[in-house]
């Protein structure tokens, strides 16, 4: 494989696919859903021939359980779903937080509740960013926002995983899934076996004591200590890969919050204010949890307004409240249910709030 | 005076931590069984045991090997993640009758489907043992738990599931076999299939399940030899025991022929 970037026009999905195996994936579990099927389709054809494994699984349920057994087995496994399919798979991902498994699970999220539709929506924040499943733990979470991203966030979420021994779910959307973009792909990556002194498997009991990969404590108090090393991951994982990026004016009279597919809209309505008169900025998480809460704390004592803006009922919005904690005016612009809002539309928000605070 | 001899040491292939089932549970031989043959075939460090949600929950305390938990009815899932990472593992799932003919069902079907190349030990004790004896989906009509107070009748709670008959209809599993842990000869018996079914896995030929007939004196209320002879007057007349799929023996009559 050439080493150099190959650069080329593909969709969010196989840029998604070939930033797994640009990772170091060569173990893809999963289950048919729109609108993500490019990437188990792309798997299935690439893994293989360069000594891989693509295997459709039963359900979603059973995938990523498949994943589970994989992590344990010390593989970079990853599955790839869409809001449905990413639900039935929070009992895995619990299993494997408690048992400090790391791994990649992409969700194309698409509108919902319930069956929903395939359109874009980014209404799984919540089930993304504040867990997995039941208990305490959570997914570290990552929030591309083009198809260069995608595939870049892929292939440097097994690292992530790695480190933390932690789940990354790389939160996307259907039109990010299904647009094609300029993107430079990275080389496939061939790894030496990771280090896992932790992983199951054959080996010499000469060299290690039996491996047990377990999420049960029954003792309440081994349970707390477990919970505690995760949370403390959490913690170093807050100072070490928070990431975002800013756009736009350093004066700016409204401060916009969006990410992934939102932010595009909101880059483009920064340049449409600035015609309109109105000098705007965007902060733009390229991780949620951990969440950038400086950047908006920062700002928030700077500016009068922030706009939040949002394919879901206020879910992103609530982080950004929280950095926030007062001491600006908040607003929120939500569509759902696979509606969004035109650039046009951010920018006429925009305004309003610029005039309502001027007015102040 | 003759010397003594120990002709049945201790498995290697088992801890020494004390089990937590209750007294005269056949889950103990039934982990017995599979630490001998798995002494025997001398593969306890290439060996993942996956351990499942019920009374076996603690398994990867008892056998002595790599180990890992499996959520409830998962473990065949996660035994294709071990297997198709590490094909040279030997993988074993120790099931119960909820975990793997109840949530599991998807699973055990699709893995015997895709000829997965690991072994499943299947515990039917006719009763969910360790949520304290509710009903299961291979309880006997006529039998009480506690969510079948009355006893299991058919329009309640339809029929009892037979395991190896129903797998027996797909061509990815080479090895079937229903053995029951009563009496010495017939626990003899469970021991050649337990032990044919990794020779089965071994040869790479595919899935291989034995299902075990085994007692639960606390949740049948009965005592240990009226449970064992509940097995051989009740249970075994609607789970007949015996091989029922030998997929190496075909290929070896095959070779001889």
């Amino acid at each position: 494989m050439n080493q150099q970037r190959r650069r080329v026009l593909i969709s969010g999905n196989e840029a998604t696919a070939e930033g797994g195996i640009a990772g170091g994936c060569r173990h893809f579990f999963g289950y048919p859903i729109t609108p993500q099927n490019k990437i188990p389709e792309y798997m299935a054809e690439h893994l293989p021939p360069i000594g891989g494994v693509y295997l459709q699984a039963e359900s979603e349920l059973a995938a990523i359980n498949m994943v589970y057994g994989a992590a344990c087995a010390g593989a970079r496994a990853m599955t790839t779903s869409s809001s449905p399919g990413i639900s039935l798979m929070q009992e895995g991902l619990s299993y494997m937080l408690g048992s400090e498994l790391p791994c990649v699970v992409v969700n194309m999220v698409r509108g919902g509740p319930g069956l929903g539709n395939v359109a874009v929506a980014q209404s799984d924040y919540w089930q993304a960013t504040r867990g997995a499943g039941h208990g305490d733990g959570r997914c570290i979470t990552l929030t591309p926002y083009s198809v260069q991203e995608l595939h870049d966030f892929t292939a440097g979420a097994f690292e992530i995983a790695d480190r933390y021994r932690n789940p990354v779910c790389v939160l996307a959307d259907a039109i990010l899934a299904s647009m094609m973009e300029p993107c430079e792909l990275q080389p496939r990556r061939e790894l030496p076996p990771p280090v896992r002194p932790w992983a199951v498997g054959p080996h010499d009991p000469a060299e290690r004591e039996r491996n047990i990969v377990n999420s049960l404590w029954v003792d309440h108090n081994l349970m707390e200590a477990v919970n505690l090393r995760i949370e403390e991951r959490y913690r170093q994982a807050a100072e070490e890969i928070t990431d975002w990026e800013e756009f736009g004016s350093d004066d700016p009279e409204v401060l916009l919050c969006a990410y992934g597919i939102s932010a595009r809209i909101c880059e483009s309505a920064v340049g449409h204010a600035a015609e309109a008169g109105v000098r705007t900025r965007l902060i733009r998480p390229k991780t949620v949890f951990p969440f950038p809460r400086a950047p908006y704390a920062q700002w928030a004592e700077r500016v009068e307004q922030m706009l939040v803006v949002e394919l879901s009922l206020g879910q992103f919005v609530e982080d950004v409240l929280l950095s926030v904690n007062g001491r600006c005016e908040v607003d929120l612009l939500a569509r759902t249910g696979g509606s969004m809002p035109t650039v046009a539309d951010v920018v006429e928000r925009i305004v309003q709030l610029a005039r309502r605070a001027g007015g102040r | 005076m003759a010397e003594l001899t120990l002709v049945n040491p201790y498995p290697d292939a088992l801890t020494e931590v004390e089990m937590r089932y209750c007294p005269g549970c056949t889950h103990g031989t039934a982990h017995r069984l599979v630490a001998e043959v798995i002494d025997e075939l001398g593969v306890k460090d290439r060996t993942v045991a996956i351990a499942t949600v019920g009374c076996s929950v603690y398994a990867y305390e008892y056998f002595d090997m790599d180990a890992v938990q499996a959520s409830h009815g998962r473990g065949p899932a996660v035994a294709t993640g071990i297997k198709r990472v590490h094909p040279d593992s030997v993988v074993f799932t120790y099931q119960g009758d909820g975990d793997l003919a109840s949530i599991g069902m998807a699973e055990v079907v699709h893995a015997a489907a895709r000829a997965e190349n690991f072994t499943i030990i299947f515990i039917n004790n006719a009763v969910f043992g360790m949520t304290q004896g509710q009903m299961a989906p291979t309880t006997l009509l006529g039998q009480k738990t506690t969510t079948s107070p009355r006893g299991r009748t058919v329009p309640e709670a339809g029929h009892p599931i037979r395991i190896c008959e129903l797998l027996n209809t797909l061509d990815g599993a080479a090895f079937l076999a229903r053995e029951a842990l009563t009496t010495p000869q017939r626990i003899r018996s469970a021991k050649r299939s337990i032990k044919r079914a990794f020779e089965t896995q071994l040869a790479g030929a595919g899935f291989s399940l034995v299902e075990l007939l085994s007692i639960c004196p606390q949740w049948w209320g009965m005592d240990v030899l009226e449970a064992i002879d509940h097995i051989e007057d009740t249970m075994i007349e609607y789970y007949p025991v015996g091989v029922f799929r030998d997929q190496l023996a075909k290929q070896e009559g095959g070779g001889h022929a």
